[in-house]
């Protein structure tokens, strides 16, 4: 076992865990935060994304151990006092989201675009979420989405 | 079926030496873990077979990207994102600036490590091709110090590289100066981002002469998926070699190219289209060089 130690969402967690633990394992079993979800469970669909020291990354493919330190933002910590944050008002708005299994994923997606490009093309925005797979809305309403939070973000 | 984590050991040494004594200590127990997109993927489908784990990730010593006059050097532990912003490699290695750009999605190019991917040695890679047009070369550490080799010497053969047990890949260097060639990289698979190309090739040509006569005067081919390993094309570089670039040329090109390759069937493709495409890609580079 080995002690990690991050932040996340602003609050400082530890934890007891093996060193190879998913990253998404140690969010959803030793901290209850089961926003980010698992579709894959190998890097191809994205559902797991979180923000790892600002930074997008599959967080099935993170072991425990390299996440010592880090500070984390997962969909729980997108939104503030209750209030949803602008990415996730628009994904509501134009219909972005459906089931929801891809939605935590493409939101911390959409985050880390924005911050790279603020103004994304078209082409950004599809280089930006082709690691996020989605079965519902056939992605023309993320992209919508996508460009809403770019203009009102 | 995933396999039990409890049942793997991982560790962080804090410096890069720490872990070259630990790999010398006990050469073959430990095996280094980078960006972890290649093995967290095999721990996650039950097919990681090592159990005990060095982190390398945290390591700046093996992050960097050092402009020279002659060539940039980087660290195997750059990021395909750090290629990718590296303005550097953008202007003076465009081919492997593309491969860093469509090697998996954005979440896997923050993480995903050259060395990594180089040390993988899947032959269907996408930087490997483009660092042997290139002409690059590989320098590997121990604990006993340090060796450099050219990179086409580096796969021995189906995921097999030349690093011995105690031994990393620490920097990959590459050439600069090809401003006088034209440049080509071309990945074709079921789409760019996330899928592993069924076929790859990379190719750079210096053509001489003028208008009416345009000879190849230099030219390098690298190819993926087209062998067990990452290969360069010697035979389809030597059929076209101070040439002129006609009918003739790209015949003959194809033909040298079809009888060095020796692809293999598999899940994303059969040898039969691999060699053919790869003669499409390489007939359409050299048809670009007299447009
Ligand atoms: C969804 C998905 C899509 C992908 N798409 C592509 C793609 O389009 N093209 C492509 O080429 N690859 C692709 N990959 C594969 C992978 O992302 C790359 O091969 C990546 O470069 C691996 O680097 P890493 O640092 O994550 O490797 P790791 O998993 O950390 O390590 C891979 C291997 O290299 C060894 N190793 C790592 N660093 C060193 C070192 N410095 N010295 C010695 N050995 C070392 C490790 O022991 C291990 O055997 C994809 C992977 C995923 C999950
Ligand atoms: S569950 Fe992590 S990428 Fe699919
Ligand atoms: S909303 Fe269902 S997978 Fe995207």
């Amino acid at each position: 076992m080995s002690l990690v130690q991050l932040t996340v969402n602003g609050t400082r967690q530890q934890v007891d865990v093996p060193p190879m633990k998913r990253l998404l394992d140690v969010l959803r079993e030793d901290l209850a935060l089961t926003g980010s979800k698992e579709g894959c469970g190998e890097g191809e669909c994205g559902a797991c994304a979180v923000l790892l020291d600002g930074v997008l990354v599959n967080s099935c493919l993170v072991p425990a151990l390299q996440v010592n330190g880090s500070r984390l933002c997962t969909i729980e910590g997108v939104s503030t006092e209750g209030r949803l944050h602008p990415i996730q008002q628009c994904f509501l708005e134009c219909g972005g989201a459906q089931c929801g299994i891809c939605t935590p994923g493409m939101i911390l997606a959409t985050q880390h675009l924005l911050d790279k490009y603020p103004h994304p093309t078209m082409e950004q925005i599809q280089e930006g979420l082709a690691g996020n797979l989605c079965r519902c809305t056939g992605y023309m309403r993320i992209f919508e989405a996508v460009q809403e939070a770019a203009k009102v973000a | 079926m995933r396999s039990d984590v409890g049942q793997f050991d991982f560790v962080s040494p804090a410096s890069l030496d720490a872990v070259l004594e630990r790999l010398a200590a006990e050469p073959g127990v430990h095996t280094p873990l980078a960006g972890g997109t290649e093995l967290m993927v095999a721990l996650n489908t039950g097919r990681l077979q090592q159990h005990s784990l060095l982190n390398l990730q945290h390591l700046s010593e093996l992050r960097f990207i050092r402009v020279e006059a002659e060539a940039i050097h980087i660290g195997s532990g750059t990021t395909f994102t750090d290629i990718r912003r590296s303005e550097a490699i953008a202007i003076d290695l465009p081919l492997l600036s593309q491969a860093a750009s469509w090697t998996g999605s954005v979440a896997n190019q923050n993480r995903g490590t050259l060395g990594g991917n180089l040390c993988n040695a899947s032959p269907a890679a996408d930087s490997p091709p483009a660092l042997l047009a290139y002409g690059a070369t590989v320098t590997l550490v121990s604990s006993h110090g340090t060796r450099t080799l050219p990179y086409s010497d580096f796969h021995l053969g189906y995921k097999r590289t030349a690093l011995r047990p105690d031994e990393l890949l620490h920097t990959i260097s590459v050439p600069t100066g090809w401003s006088g060639y034209r440049q080509y990289i071309r990945k074709v698979g079921t789409r760019n981002a996330q899928a592993i190309s069924k076929v790859a090739l990379a190719a750079m040509a210096r053509v001489d002469g003028d208008r009416t006569s345009r000879v190849i005067g230099d030219i390098r081919i690298g190819a993926a998926s087209l062998a067990d390993r990452p290969v360069r094309c010697a035979a389809a570089e030597a059929a076209v070699r101070g040439k002129l670039v006609n009918e003739t040329t790209v015949r003959a090109a194809r033909t040298a190219l079809a009888g060095e390759a020796k692809p293999i069937d598999d899940i994303r493709s059969t040898a039969t289209y691999r060699a053919h495409v790869a003669a499409n890609l390489l007939e359409e580079f050299l048809r670009s060089l007299v447009g």
